[in-house]
């Protein structure tokens, strides 16, 4: 399928670029189709090029030698990934997975120091798109290491447990909380609140029961939390 | 009743990443607008909430303590 225009005008990088200058760039820009879980990108591995969302979802993430997770970031159409990558000169700083069918826009990076000399107004796109990435990714700098974020759950989880007054299997009102709002109570990303959970699973703090955060180890939750930590 | 993801159908702008998402087929886009059916089959992974880009879907969980019999840390 060729590479179309209007396509490219949706995509942030290409912003204010006419028509004609947006045909002339068309020819450095290549297509990939990738199924649903697919790898696109392996950290480590040397940067070829800068992609851009064009249909689907995909997951930018790291991952820990124990094999833990971490999502950077969720892009969706218009959206570029890989691109500290192909301006520094680098090998890929994180993996990319498509969570859907995804389509993408890439340019190699040979082809994108040229197309930055012949129109130098891009750079002004690409700034702002950077310094955005530089601020979402110091925020979660942020709440990753100087933040006990899952301890902060835990309270969380016990408060909202304990003063609703809840019992698994006694049915009435029961407080719900989407992870959005978990993130938001406790100052994170929803991105780390996915994290916490496991790690309080595998604590054996919590079980994940489908729609159901079950605390079942209510005394370790109370210690990661801090409540009645005078009591030993 | 098996409970389900909440969807707000004034909220969908159709983009379908949701339906890309969903493992069990449990989304369908009807008019561009998102629909669950089989929602026996749904298992709560919550990805069609996280990739969603206008919050229109919302997978809340009810928080419950379960009921144990204490153990003590050690004899």
């Amino acid at each position: 399928m060729a590479i179309e225009v209007a396509l490219l005008k949706s995509i942030p990088y290409f912003l204010g670029l006419s028509t004609a200058e947006l045909e002339a760039i068309r020819k450095y820009v290549f297509e990939q189709a990738v199924g649903k879980n697919d790898m696109i990108l392996m950290e480590g591995d040397p940067a070829n090029a800068v992609y851009f969302v064009v249909s689907g979802a995909v997951k930018v993430f790291k991952t820990s030698v124990e094999g833990k997770e971490q999502i950077l970031c969720i892009l969706r159409p218009g959206e570029s990934f890989n691109d500290v990558a192909v301006f520094d000169g680098g090998p890929n700083p994180a993996s990319a997975i498509a969570m859907t069918p995804v389509l993408l826009y890439g340019i190699n990076r040979a082809n994108v120091e040229t197309i930055l000399r012949d129109y130098p107004n891009l750079a002004a796109n690409v700034i702002r798109i950077l310094s955005k990435k530089v601020r979402h990714f110091v925020s979660l700098v942020e709440d990753l290491s100087f933040r006990h974020v899952t301890d902060r759950l835990a309270k969380l989880l016990l408060e909202y447990a304990t003063d609703h007054g809840t019992v698994a299997g006694e049915p009435g009102a029961r407080p719900r909380l989407t992870q959005q709002e978990m993130a938001a109570v406790v100052g994170t990303a929803r991105e780390v609140v996915g994290r916490s959970l496991k790690a309080l699973e595998e604590e054996g703090a919590i079980r994940m029961d489908r729609h159901r955060i079950v605390i079942v180890n209510k005394k370790r939750l109370e210690q990661m939390s801090g409540v009645g930590a005078g009591s030993g | 009743m098996l409970v389900k993801p909440i969807l707000d159908e004034a909220l969908c702008n159709g983009c379908g990443l949701c339906v890309d998402v969903c493992r069990c087929g449990a989304l369908v886009l009807v008019k561009k607008i998102i629909k669950i059916i089989e929602a026996e089959d749904c298992g709560y992974c919550t990805q069609c909430e996280l990739v969603c880009p206008t919050g229109a879907i919302q997978c809340p969980f009810e928080i419950v303590i379960e009921e144990t019999i204490e153990i003590g840390p050690e004899e």
